[in-house]
C-alpha cells in the first residue's frame, strides 16, 4: 500500500476507534450541479467516511433503474466528467469529508488517463473507483492514479474467489469495495442472504479497508453490516431520497433525516 | 497473418475485458470452457452434424449472372447465409454457443437483438437443445422488427422490451449484461457478435469462420482461383469476421466492411465508427466507438436495425489497423435501393443488413475487369424487412 492519504488515515482512525463509517452515492448533476454542491456540504458530517460522486454515463450497465434514470437525468443537463471535476475543485476547500469518484472508464479514457489523474488530483479527488475496470485491465489508469497520488478502489464480488479478493486488495489502495450480491445497484427491503457470513470471509482476506455496498438502504442494514467492515455504502436511497422532493430546501430536508437514520447505528451506544 | 487475440483477449491494442468484477470469473470460466471444446474432435463433430443436418450448410456460393452482366464489371458471387435455417449467418455462432452452454451445465440462455435475427437464432437454438431462454431487444428495434418478436415468442422465448436509453441495440446490450450479473451462475449469455468482452471476439470469430472456409473452397472449384475482392456489412463484424478470416492469408484477396452511413455524417446520424468515431471502451471492449467529447456513447442511426450500433469488433479495428482490411460506409437510401435492385435483379429479398454490402457491390463492380471476381457475403434474408421497407416506400422515402 502506498504512503498515507487523507482516505487512508481516515480510515485508520476509524478502525481505531473500531467504528464503520457510511459512505453515501449521489449521482453529480441530479438533479442539478448546484444541488449536488449543496449536498455534498450537507453530507460532510461525523459518521460520513467518505462521499462517493457518480459521475454520469450513457451506459450504466452495472446500475439498477434508480441509478439510471437518475444518470439519465443528469446528462439531460449535459453534466460531463469535466463539469464533475470542476465541481470537486469549487467544492473541496469547504469540506473535510474525502471524495471518491466513481465512473465508467470511457468518460476517463476518452479524457485521457494521465490527463485525467492530473486534473483529478489538483481538483482534490481522494479515489477514483471504475466500474467496468477489472484488475486485469487496471495496470495503466492505477500508473498514472499513483503518479499524481490519487487512491483507487476495485471491485470484489460475491462470485469472485478468495485468492482473486486478495489480488484486488492488494491493488485498491484506498479501499477494497465488496459488492454485496450477484446483480444490479438498487435499493432491496432486505439483505441478501448469507452477506453477513460472506462478509466475515472477506475480512478476513482483506488487510486494508473495506466497504460494502449494493442493496444497503436503511439503518437497520447498515447496523448489521457495520461489525464486519470499515464502511457502507448506501447510493440507491440516497439517490431516490432527492428525487422524491420538489425543492432544494426540502431536499436538503429528506437527506439530512436519511443520513441521520443511517448514521445512528454507527455511533456507539446510540444503536 | 498471425489472427490473435493474445492471451489477455488483444487484437493488438483493441479488445480486453472491461466489464464489473461479478462478471469477470464467469468469463474466465467460459474462457476455459471455450478453449476446451474448441479442440475437442466430438465437441467439433456435434457443432458440424447441426450445423448440416439442421442448418443446412454448407451455404451455396451462388454465381449472380444477372447482376454481374448488368453491372458490366467483375464476376459475383453471393455466399448464401439467407438461406440458412432462420434465415441469416447468426445461427452458425448460436449453435456453437449453445452446445457450449449445454457443456457447461447452464440451463438458462439469455440473449440481445438488434434486427431480431440473433434473437431468433437464439431462441431456436435454445428451443433445439431445451434450453430457458430470454431475449432482450430494444423497444425501438421490436416496433421495426415487429415479425422477429413473433417468431421469438413462438419458438418458446421470452422477449423483454427495452425501454432505456436509445432503446436499441446497445440499450438491449446492457440490460442483458444487468441479467447476466444478477443470474450469473445458472446462465449463459449468448452474445450475438463479435463484440463485447473477451472471449466474445474469438468464441464467436471461430464459430462463424466456416462461413469462409467454405466460401474459398466453393470459388477455388468455381473459379479455379482465389477472388480479387471480398465485400460484407459491417454492424458488430460477425458475418464479415466470418467471411474474412479463412482469407486472411491470401494476400491479394482485398477486403471491405461496409458499415451504415444512415442519413449523413452528422454524429447521431448513422453508424461509422471508423469515418466518425475514434477509440474507446463499451460494453466490454475496447475499440473504435461513436461518442462525445466527454465519452457519452452517441445516439446512432441506420434504416437497418443489425448496423445500428455504437461500436465494431475490436477484431475489426485491428484489421483496419493493420491495412488488411479496408472500410467504407453506404447511406439508407443506397441501401433501400440496393434492397429493390437485388430482389428484381436476382429474385432475392436481401435482409437491409446485406443490403448495404451489395450497395457497396453496385459502386465497385463496374469499376473491376471481367476477369475478376467478388464474393458478397448475402448475411441475411429481408423477409423481416419487408414491412418496414413498405412503410418507408408510403411515406415517399
Amino acid at each position: 500500500m502506498s504512503r498515507e492519504t487523507p482516505i487512508s488515515s481516515r480510515f485508520r482512525d476509524l478502525r481505531e476507534s473500531k467504528k464503520a463509517g457510511l459512505l453515501p452515492f449521489l449521482t453529480v448533476g441530479d438533479p442539478n450541479l448546484r444541488f449536488t454542491e449543496k449536498a455534498i456540504r450537507a453530507m460532510d458530517r461525523p459518521g460520513v467516511i467518505a462521499i462517493e460522486l457518480g459521475v454520469p454515463f450513457s451506459d450504466p450497465l452495472a446500475d439498477g433503474p434508480t441509478i439510471q434514470l437518475s444518470s439519465e437525468r443528469a446528462l439531460a443537463n449535459g453534466v460531463s466528467l469535466r463539469d464533475t471535476l470542476n465541481l470537486v475543485e469549487r467544492v473541496r476547500p469547504k469540506i473535510s469529508t474525502p471524495l471518491v469518484l466513481m465512473s465508467y472508464l470511457n468518460p476517463i479514457h476518452r479524457f485521457g488517463y494521465d490527463k485525467f489523474a492530473r486534473r483529478a488530483a489538483s481538483a482534490g479527488v481522494d479515489a477514483v473507483l471504475p466500474t467496468d475496470m477489472p484488475i486485469e485491465e487496471s495496470a495503466s489508469l492505477r500508473g498514472s492514479l499513483k503518479k499524481h497520488e490519487v487512491g483507487v478502489v476495485f471491485l470484489a464480488a460475491p462470485t469472485t474467489p478468495v485468492a482473486r479478493i486478495r489480488k484486488i486488495a492488494g491493488l485498491s489502495t484506498a479501499f477494497t469495495y465488496y459488492v454485496s450480491l450477484t446483480g444490479t445497484t438498487g435499493a432491496r427491503a432486505t439483505l441478501p442472504a448469507g452477506l453477513v457470513d460472506r462478509l466475515k470471509k472477506v475480512r478476513a482476506v482483506v488487510q486494508g479497508p473495506l466497504a460494502v455496498g449494493f442493496g444497503v438502504s436503511k439503518g437497520s442494514h447498515v447496523r448489521r453490516l457495520a461489525p464486519h467492515c470499515d464502511a457502507v455504502v448506501v447510493g440507491s436511497a440516497v439517490v431516490r431520497t432527492i428525487d422524491g422532493e420538489k425543492n432544494d430546501s426540502a431536499r436538503l430536508a429528506a437527506l439530512d433525516r436519511l443520513l441521520r437514520d443511517l448514521i445512528r447505528p454507527l455511533r456507539p451506544g446510540k444503536g | 497473418m498471425k489472427s490473435g487475440p493474445d492471451r489477455a483477449g488483444y487484437f493488438g491494442e483493441f479488445g480486453g475485458r472491461f466489464v464489473p468484477e461479478t462478471v469477470m470469473p464467469a468469463l474466465l470460466e467460459l474462457e476455459r470452457a471455450y478453449k476446451q471444446v474448441i479442440r475437442d474432435p466430438e465437441f467439433r463433430k456435434q457443432y458440424e452434424y447441426y450445423l448440416s443436418e439442421y442448418c443446412g450448410r454448407p451455404s451455396p456460393l451462388y454465381f449472380a449472372e444477372r447482376m454481374t452482366a448488368d453491372l458490366g464489371g467483375a464476376r459475383i458471387y453471393l455466399k448464401r447465409e439467407d438461406l440458412n435455417h432462420t434465415g441469416a449467418h447468426k445461427i452458425n455462432n448460436c449453435i456453437g454457443q449453445a452446445l457450449l452452454a449445454r457443456k457447461m451445465g447452464k440451463k438458462r440462455i439469455i440473449a440481445e437483438t438488434g434486427a431480431g435475427q440473433h434473437g431468433v437464432a437464439t431462441a431456436t437454438a435454445a428451443a433445439l437443445f431445451g434450453q430457458d431462454c430470454v431475449v432482450y431487444m430494444g423497444v425501438e428495434d421490436t416496433v421495426r422488427q415487429a415479425l422477429n418478436v413473433f417468431r421469438m415468442k413462438m419458438l418458446g422465448a421470452r422477449v423483454v422490451p427495452v425501454d432505456s436509453g436509445s432503446k436499441t441495440l446497445k440499450d438491449a446490450i446492457n440490460e442483458a449484461m444487468r441479467d447476466w450479473v444478477t443470474n450469473i451462475r445458472t446462465t449463459h449469455y449468448l452474445l450475438g457478435s463479435v463484440l463485447g468482452p473477451h472471449p466474445y471476439p474469438v468464441m464467436v470469430r471461430d464459430f462463424q469462420k466456416i462461413i469462409g472456409k467454405e466460401a474459398r473452397r466453393q470459388v477455388l472449384s468455381k473459379e479455379g482461383k482465389l477472388p480479387d475482392l471480398l465485400i460484407a456489412c459491417v454492424g458488430g463484424g460477425s458475418n464479415a469476421i466470418g467471411l474474412f478470416t479463412a482469407f486472411l492469408n491470401d494476400k491479394k484477396v482485398d477486403m471491405v466492411g461496409v458499415e451504415a452511413g444512415g442519413t449523413g455524417r452528422k454524429l447521431g446520424n448513422h453508424a461509422a465508427r471508423f469515418s466518425g468515431g475514434s477509440l474507446g471502451v463499451l460494453q466490454g471492449t475496447r475499440t473504435y466507438v461513436l461518442h462525445d467529447r466527454n465519452g457519452q456513447i452517441a445516439p446512432t442511426h441506420s434504416v437497418s436495425a443489425g448496423l445500428d450500433y455504437a461500436a465494431i469488433g475490436p477484431e475489426h479495428s485491428y484489421l483496419r489497423s493493420i491495412d488488411r482490411v479496408s472500410y467504407t460506409s453506404v447511406g439508407d437510401k443506397a441501401a433501400l435501393d440496393a434492397f429493390y435492385y437485388l430482389s428484381r435483379t436476382e429474385g432475392i429479398v436481401p435482409a437491409l443488413e446485406s443490403a448495404h454490402a451489395i450497395a457497396y457491390v453496385r459502386r465497385v463492380a463496374p469499376r473491376m475487369s471481367r476477369r475478376q471476381t467478388i464474393i458478397v457475403n448475402l448475411s441475411g434474408r429481408g423477409d423481416k424487412d419487408v414491412m418496414a421497407v413498405a412503410a418507408l416506400d408510403e411515406n415517399g422515402a
